[in-house]
């Protein structure tokens, strides 16, 4: 029972119309998502071409265009819940056997721009992995829960306050649609990690360290969330 | 050296007006602005960018501080004949990089 109760939610959820942050953005800033020769995106992409070759990746996985619908399908369980940056820190852990590039450094935001790119305008397919649920389901929680000293969840911005204005900014609905991508506020590229803690510490609450599960399992329940929606990475959010 | 990326056609006709668009790693740094421990961050901004077409300047720019990191910038040029266009940008800290691509006119 509790089980279709949740199936008739996750349908409601889809059958809702979802909007990508893109669609609050200038006709300026789209645009300058929209052209890959305007977006300072690519210039992380290009990096993350010349790493795939020198930082060893080419020589098992081949070509990039391999890792085309990669970046749709993630977070995925193998042995607990991993994210996308996790998976290539794991690959140069355990298989090439060395330091890993730090989360969020200009190295591992090029690899996953490169590898996110491959996967750009296909649909979100989470992972129907059912050991996966328990953090799903926590993601969910976290989601829902009030945090910081301006005692808020995620949800009462970017569900019940969607579309609205917050000191400027529209309020989005939240969709991981476009990471790694490019910030004008940043004047660079982050993850959706990055972006976590902002939202985190915009209601003066103690973000996560990076890398913690807390933020794989929210992103989680966000990719279930958007689930169907169009990759955009590497996309620019002002 | 900085990612740069350069996007303009590769063959044109003669007299076409062409578009070209350049983008390029640089954190302009304005120094203005605090860091965490309260002291300045010194400037590091791109100041000069050129354009060489077959070694004659068809267009330059100043830079201010007030730039964007990463800075794109797009201008236009009529064609002349065949030949290396050369792209430079210079700044603070001896920052200089040149960039070529060539355009064959018909
Ligand atoms: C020694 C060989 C080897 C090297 C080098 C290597 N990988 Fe992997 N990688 C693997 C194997 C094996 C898998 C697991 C494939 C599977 O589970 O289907 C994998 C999986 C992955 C995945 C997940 C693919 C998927 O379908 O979910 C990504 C992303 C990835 N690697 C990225 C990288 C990157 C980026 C680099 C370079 C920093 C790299 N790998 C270097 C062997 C390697
Ligand atoms: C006080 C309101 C508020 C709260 C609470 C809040 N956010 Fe946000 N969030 C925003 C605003 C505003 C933006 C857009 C900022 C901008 O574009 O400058 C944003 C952006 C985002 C984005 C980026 C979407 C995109 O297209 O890149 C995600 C993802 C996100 N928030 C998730 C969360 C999560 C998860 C939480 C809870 C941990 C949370 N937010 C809490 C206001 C909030």
């Amino acid at each position: 029972m509790r089980r279709l109760a949740l199936a008739l939610l996750l349908l409601g959820a889809t059958a809702e119309a979802r909007e990508s942050s893109f669609a609050l953005m200038s006709p300026e800033t789209q645009a300058m998502q929209r052209e890959d020769s305007a977006n300072p995106g690519m210039l992380w992409v290009e990096e993350g071409r010349a790493l795939w070759e020198s930082a060893g990746c080419s020589g098992c996985h081949g070509d990039v265009a391999g890792m085309r619908g990669v970046a749709a399908r993630y977070p995925a369980f193998d042995g607990a819940p991993i994210d996308l940056a996790g998976r290539i820190a794991q690959c140069q852990e355990a298989r090439q056997h060395r330091i890993p590039f730090a989360r969020d450094s200009g190295e591992a935001l090029a690899l996953a721009a490169l590898i996110g790119l491959q996967s750009r305008g296909m649909p979100i397919s989470p992972p129907d992995d059912p050991r996966l649920a328990p953090a799903l389901a926590r993601g969910e929680a976290l989601y829902r829960e009030r945090r910081g000293q301006l005692d808020l969840s995620c949800a009462q911005c970017h569900d019940a306050n969607a579309g609205r204005h917050l000191a400027g900014s529209s309020i989005p609905e939240a969709h991981p649609t476009g990471y790694p991508l490019y910030r004008l506020e940043w004047q660079g590229m982050g993850s959706l990690q990055r972006r976590l803690r902002n939202c985190m510490t915009g209601v003066r609450s103690e973000p996560y360290a990076y890398g913690a599960p807390e933020y794989v399992a929210i992103e989680l329940f966000l990719m279930r969330r958007a689930a169907g929606m169009a990759l955009e990475t590497p996309a620019v959010r002002p | 050296m900085a990612r740069a990326l350069i996007n303009l056609p590769r063959t044109a006709r003669r007299g076409e007006v062409i578009e070209i668009r350049t983008l390029i790693q640089h954190v302009m740094e304005t120094g203005y602005r605090p860091r965490a421990d309260g002291s300045v961050a010194p400037r590091d901004i791109i100041t000069h960018f050129t354009c060489l077409y077959n070694n004659e300047e068809v267009f330059s720019v100043e830079l201010a501080p007030a730039i964007a990191a990463n800075p794109f910038l797009s201008f236009s040029l009529v064609t002349a004949e065949s030949g290396i266009l050369a792209f430079t940008w210079t700044g603070d800290n001896g920052f200089e990089q040149t960039e070529t691509r060539s355009l064959t006119v018909t």
